[in-house]
């Protein structure tokens, strides 16, 4: 293939997936706009915003890139039967990392704040938040990135061009709607305390 | 050369990585949090932050997945002729210019329907958005052909490394080129 036929097809591949993950992060945007009220009440929640949105796409989008080659590979088959071992221990993996990430990186954002002298909730809350937005998201995002490969195999599309833009989109708006949730409710029970 | 499926072999070869980039993320939101003030006062720019973060990072992981598959099934050859580095590289250029404009129009909309603010002109949130499309397109080619040739070098499997690096790596870049466009153009 010459260099304009790789780019116009690697282009007309991806552009449909951009189109909608460019809608599902202006969602984003405007629900992350509408959740001022949050971060003022737990200081030091913006500065983890982008770590456990990435740690969404990362754990996620590695998820989909592996299912995504294995597929090309022929090694899995593109149906969820609940019996394939593989399939399981790499959704079990993904969720482990994914809240493991989390937990680290509420910890490590409390000892740098309070380093810098700046404001920070208490870590109980920051650590709860992140476990709690960790495990919802992660349980929806297994969902949303297994059904959307296999299907999107089936129909004789390319998993590799579509698992990218599905998990940053998915990633971005269940990620920023689960952390709300997740801070609604551990500020409700740290309230009951 | 793949890793083995099983929880303890991918955890193995990725909690490191997630780990390392989790300190990276946290820097970019220390950046975040420096710019609260300039944020506040243009909700339309703030709107602009998750999607210009996240496309940067969807047009790295898609050239990316694309040049792990390559990769993989072993038509990748690092060389600068190599036709299928050159047109992932332009096609990602062309579909930064395509999207760009668009997002910043779209984070104007809403901004305009959600708050009604219109602190900052269209022209002007479309101008931010396509110069940092332009610079983040350039810069995520740069960042995925690097990161997966290092992949290539040191025998790691790209699926576990590259897409994360790339992606991480396009969201600080698109944080610090962001705001970096918005203090030359706002």
């Amino acid at each position: 293939m010459t260099v304009r036929d790789v780019a116009v097809e690697a282009y007309k591949e991806a552009l449909p997936a951009l189109a909608a993950s460019l809608v599902g992060g202006l969602i984003a945007g405007v629900v992350l706009g509408g959740m001022r009220a949050e971060l003022r009440a737990v200081p030091g929640l913006l500065v983890l915003v982008p770590a456990l949105l990435a740690t969404r796409g990362n754990v996620y989008g590695s998820l989909g890139a592996r299912i995504a080659t294995a597929l090309h590979q022929g090694l899995i088959e593109p149906r969820v039967t609940g019996g394939d071992e593989r399939l399981r221990a790499a959704a079990t993996a993904a969720l482990a990392n994914g809240v493991l990430t989390s937990t680290f990186a509420a910890v490590v954002a409390f000892f740098l704040l309070t380093f810098l002298g700046s404001r920070v909730a208490p870590l109980p809350i920051l650590v709860g938040v992140a476990i709690v937005a960790g495990l919802l998201s992660g349980i929806v995002l297994t969902v949303v990135v297994v059904s959307v490969v296999f299907a999107g195999y089936r129909r004789g599309r390319n998993p590799d061009t579509i698992v990218g833009p599905v998990v940053t989109t998915t990633g971005d708006v269940f990620g920023i709607l689960f952390l709300l949730i997740a801070v609604r409710t551990v500020l409700a029970v740290a309230g009951v305390f | 050369m793949p890793t083995e499926w099983t929880v303890r072999a991918i955890t193995r070869a990725m909690l490191p990585v997630l780990l390392v980039l989790t300190l990276v993320e946290l820097g970019s939101g220390l950046v975040l949090g420096s710019f609260e003030a300039q944020l506040l006062r243009y909700p339309s720019l703030l709107v602009l932050v998750p999607v210009t973060i996240g496309t940067a990072g969807n047009l790295g992981s898609v050239l990316a997945a694309r040049l792990s598959t390559s990769f993989h099934l072993g038509t990748l050859s690092f060389s600068p002729r190599d036709d299928e580095l050159a047109g992932n590289a332009v096609a990602t250029v062309a579909l930064a210019v395509t999207v760009f404009p668009v997002i910043g129009a779209g984070a104007w909309v809403a901004t305009l329907l959600v708050s009604g603010d219109t602190s900052l002109a269209l022209q002007k949130v479309v101008l931010i958005a396509l110069s940092s499309g332009i610079s983040l397109a350039v810069l995520a080619v740069a960042v995925t052909f690097s990161a997966t040739y290092v992949a290539y070098r040191f025998g790691l499997d790209p699926d576990d490394v590259v897409i994360p690096v790339v992606t991480n790596v396009c969201d600080v870049l698109g944080v610090v080129v962001l705001f970096g466009v918005a203090q030359v153009l706002v």
